[in-house]
């Protein structure tokens, strides 16, 4: 494989749009749940609600803050690295992402401020409203992500003029059904971050015997939160499926690893597809179940992958493994929470250490659940840039040099892997201390933005603690 | 339509390069500031706002993408290392404002990260607004120049002078915010830095003539573009004023000001082209549905709601900065 400044800059895209989701996916979640703390803390006025909620905003802040700055590098991509793509669907894709940026500039940056530092300031009931705007926030960013991302997947409401995609439709574009499945699909996910991250950490302070009242309220509502989701994003998921199998054919005949029209069609369960002998070996597979799952019928002719020529064809490995992946990690999550709300209900999940450790250590699921679901959808889409309109090859800036797109590159992995590197170790500190180490009320404004939440809080604590740390 | 969100783009550029070029000259200070009581009084005076500064860079990118695709395309692709540089300098910048309180052992590393990541980031912002000036090399609407076709020395003059411009910004926002030695320290920095810059000044004027370059004839061509020396001039003269009577409160908007009829001799003289002289903003901008979408709801509503959030939280963080006890 030759190292060309297309495949350079895909790498790169991938690279820079995988660790960026990493945290708004945290971050829309724990903003939800926050806001859910602190309207419970106002009702019943438990005092370790508020823990909670002061534990946790300590940790948003942090993930929000790495959010942000990988996100103003997405901001500049598009035009650095597609200048053609940016030429061409700039009429479309710009405004979409000037909504995103403006409505939650608005919201976010108005109110975050409030959320952090304005506790002794405002109402609680104002407080409590602010907490919600963020919420908010997070969730308007992610609606306009989605909007911009399918209408790359399913172009509407738009004509080519002058060799640019002009819209003439813009209520198609935003209330496109695709958006309507994949905005629901990518929050569940959110929210599901979130509620197994919280989960995860109280079954961690169970396990350890820390923290007793915050632990049991962190697993309770989390495992709960996940036990209910998780169907109900099964069903979103089940809905994308539809669209990709109405719109997207060689996407859905990637991801099922069909090589050729089957009538009734059979499901791969897991199998080696090997592009070259257009097969695939070691297939384990169900006979009629992928008519069934691919359109509701015992009998249904499905599309293979050889209808199309290998030009239009998306690469085959990287959408079948991902997609069974994510499944994978669905199945793991819910049998999780499950067990775990099961026995949380019956009061004797303490006891059952081993499924403790299972929800410590299911952290990790919900984040390769996403990042997996992502490679789906975006690989699956290749060739294409705009599905069906505009080719990847077609989009990458014209003279862009292979020695520039190798230096980028590796400036942002070897930036990227240092802010994440030590990022995630400040988080991993903020969560060994736990909640309580930290005063309840917050102290006065020294910031009003994410990425030095947690330093007056740290500027406060004595030098042996933070000594202490060090080691 | 189109003349809003040339509005609208000038303003949020401005209100970037006003915003972030004093908390980015703060940074270059910070470099230069060997003291750990003073460089934690530095970093309180900007520590609240740095972020929502940072936004307007976004908020330009993204409305340069909708409104005006072809200069977005064009632009980012042409600056692509120098973007990249910029892009790496504001993010170890940004996250050393939050590691930075999180060690002791380690804190050199975002020391240094914060101060060169922010000299980067200002150095390579005049730089580009050099390359513009210069003129880049585009036919067909498309950048046609090198890896490194944007590099001149004039490029690099005006990439110096933009870092002492901010340096400049930095020291009268410390002498609004600080007290004590931060502020005696920026007093002292500012008839130097002040200074430099005219001198700066002159060099670029002078390598333009040299040059021959275009945007001089276009100073030659609308001399009521004068104005702005001339406004520029009466700012300096107050800023000169108030560092002697050691007035806290006015050198940072007479510095803004200078910034202001910089920034208005530059628009000014591009006009109407939007990269000189060779696309225009009526052959750059989007077509009227995407401009009129975004006026509807973004242009009219959001936009005026974030400069309010912008001053409110200005305003909410007024005064001088407290300074925390040393806890270390």
């Amino acid at each position: 494989m030759t190292l060309t400044p297309l495949l350079l800059s895909r790498l790169q895209f991938a690279f820079t749009i995988t660790f960026h989701i990493i945290f708004p996916s945290f971050t829309i979640g724990l903003a939800a749940w926050l806001t859910v703390l602190e309207a419970l803390h106002l009702l019943t006025g438990r005092a370790a609600y508020r823990q909670v909620f002061e534990f946790w905003l300590k940790i948003f802040g942090v993930a929000f803050g790495l959010g942000v700055v990988s996100g103003v590098v997405m901001a500049f991509q598009f035009g650095s690295n597609w200048s053609e793509l940016a030429r061409m669907s700039g009429p479309i894709q710009g405004p979409l992402l000037s909504y995103e940026t403006f409505t939650a500039f608005a919201l976010e940056a108005g109110f975050l401020g409030v959320l952090l530092f304005g506790r002794r300031r405002v109402a609680p009931s104002f407080y409590l409203f602010s907490t919600a705007m963020v919420a908010l926030g997070t969730m308007f960013s992610a609606f306009w992500i989605m909007v911009n991302n399918s209408w790359m997947q399913v172009p509407v409401g738009y004509v080519i003029q002058g060799g640019s995609f002009v819209p003439n439709d813009w209520a198609k574009i935003i209330f496109s059904p695709i958006v309507w499945v994949r905005f629901p699909h990518m929050l569940l996910a959110a929210f599901l971050t979130g509620a197994v991250c919280v989960a995860a950490t109280g079954a961690w302070y169970m396990l350890q015997r820390r923290f007793a009242d915050e632990a049991r309220i962190m697993l309770a509502m989390g495992l709960y939160c996940a036990a209910v989701l998780l169907p109900v994003q099964l069903v979103f998921g089940h809905l994308n499926g539809d669209y990709i199998h109405h719109y997207q054919p060689t996407k859905f005949a990637a991801v099922e690893g069909r090589w050729r029209d089957e009538q009734p069609a059979s499901e791969v369960l897991l199998a080696l597809p090997d592009p070259r002998s257009e097969s695939n070996h070691y297939s384990i597979s169900v006979p009629v179940l992928g008519s069934l799952v691919g359109s509701m019928s015992f009998t249904s002719k499905e599309v293979g992958l050889t209808d199309y020529p290998p030009r239009d064809r998306p690469p085959v490995l990287i959408p079948f493994f991902a997609f069974r992946i994510m499944v994978g990690c669905w199945v793991i999550m819910l049998l999780v929470a499950w067990v775990g709300s099961y026995l949380n209900r019956m009061k004797r999940i303490e006891q059952r250490r081993a499924v403790l450790w299972a929800t410590f250590l299911s952290f990790p699921l919900p984040f390769i659940a996403t990042i997996t679901g992502w490679f789906t959808a975006e690989v699956g889409r290749q060739p294409w840039t705009v599905y069906g309109v505009l080719r990847t090859a077609d989009a990458v800036t014209p003279f862009l040099t292979t020695r520039a797109a190798m230096i980028s590159l590796l400036v942002f992995c070897t930036i990227y892997s240092f802010i994440f590197a030590f990022g995630v170790f400040y988080i991993y500190r903020l969560l060994r201390a736990g909640p309580g180490v930290f005063p309840v009320l917050a102290p006065a404004a020294t910031s009003s933005r994410p990425m030095s939440v947690s330093q007056a809080e740290l500027d406060r604590r004595p030098a042996q603690a933070v000594a202490e740390q060090e080691s | 339509m189109i003349l809003f969100w040339v509005a609208i783009l000038a303003i949020s550029v401005l209100l970037y390069v006003l915003l972030d070029g004093m908390d980015l000259g703060v940074g270059i200070l910070f470099g230069v500031t060997r003291d750990e009581a003073r460089r934690r009084a530095m970093m309180g005076a900007v520590a609240p706002i740095w972020d929502g500064n940072e936004t307007w860079l976004v908020v330009t990118g993204v409305v340069l993408w909708g409104a005006f695709p072809i200069v977005y395309a064009t632009l980012l692709s042409a600056f692509y290392l120098p973007l990249l540089v910029m892009l790496a300098g504001l993010i170890l910048r940004g996250v050393a404002f939050e590691f930075r309180q999180k060690t002791l052992r380690m804190r050199w590393l975002w020391n240094l990260s914060f101060a060169a990541g922010s000299l980067l980031a200002a150095f390579i912002q005049g730089l580009m607004v050099g390359a513009l000036v210069k003129g880049l090399p585009i036919s067909h609407g498309r950048y046609a120049g090198s890896e490194l076709g944007w590099l001149s020395p004039f490029a690099i003059w005006c990439g110096i002078g933009l870092t002492l411009g901010y340096a400049l910004l930095g020291a009268c926002w410390l002498v609004r915010k600080c007290e004590a030695e931060v502020r005696d320290a920026a007093y002292r920095l500012i008839p130097s830095l002040s200074v430099a810059l005219v001198a700066f000044l002159i060099i670029v004027f002078a390598v333009a003539l040299h040059d021959h370059l275009l945007v001089m004839n276009r100073w030659l061509e609308r001399p009521y573009l004068f104005i702005f020396p001339l406004i520029a001039l009466f700012a300096a003269i107050r800023l000169a004023l108030s560092v002697r009577q050691r007035r806290d409160g006015p050198p940072i908007f007479m510095a803004a000001l200078t910034f202001g009829c910089a920034f208005g001799t530059l628009a000014i003289s591009f006009w109407p082209y939007m990269i000189p002289f060779s696309i225009t903003i009526a052959a750059a901008a989007a077509p009227h549905a995407s401009l009129a979408f975004m006026f509807w709801g973004a242009g009219l509503f959001v936009f005026p709601l974030m400069l309010i959030y912008t001053a409110t939280s200005l305003r909410v963080f007024r005064g001088k900065v407290i300074a925390s006890p040393e806890p270390y």
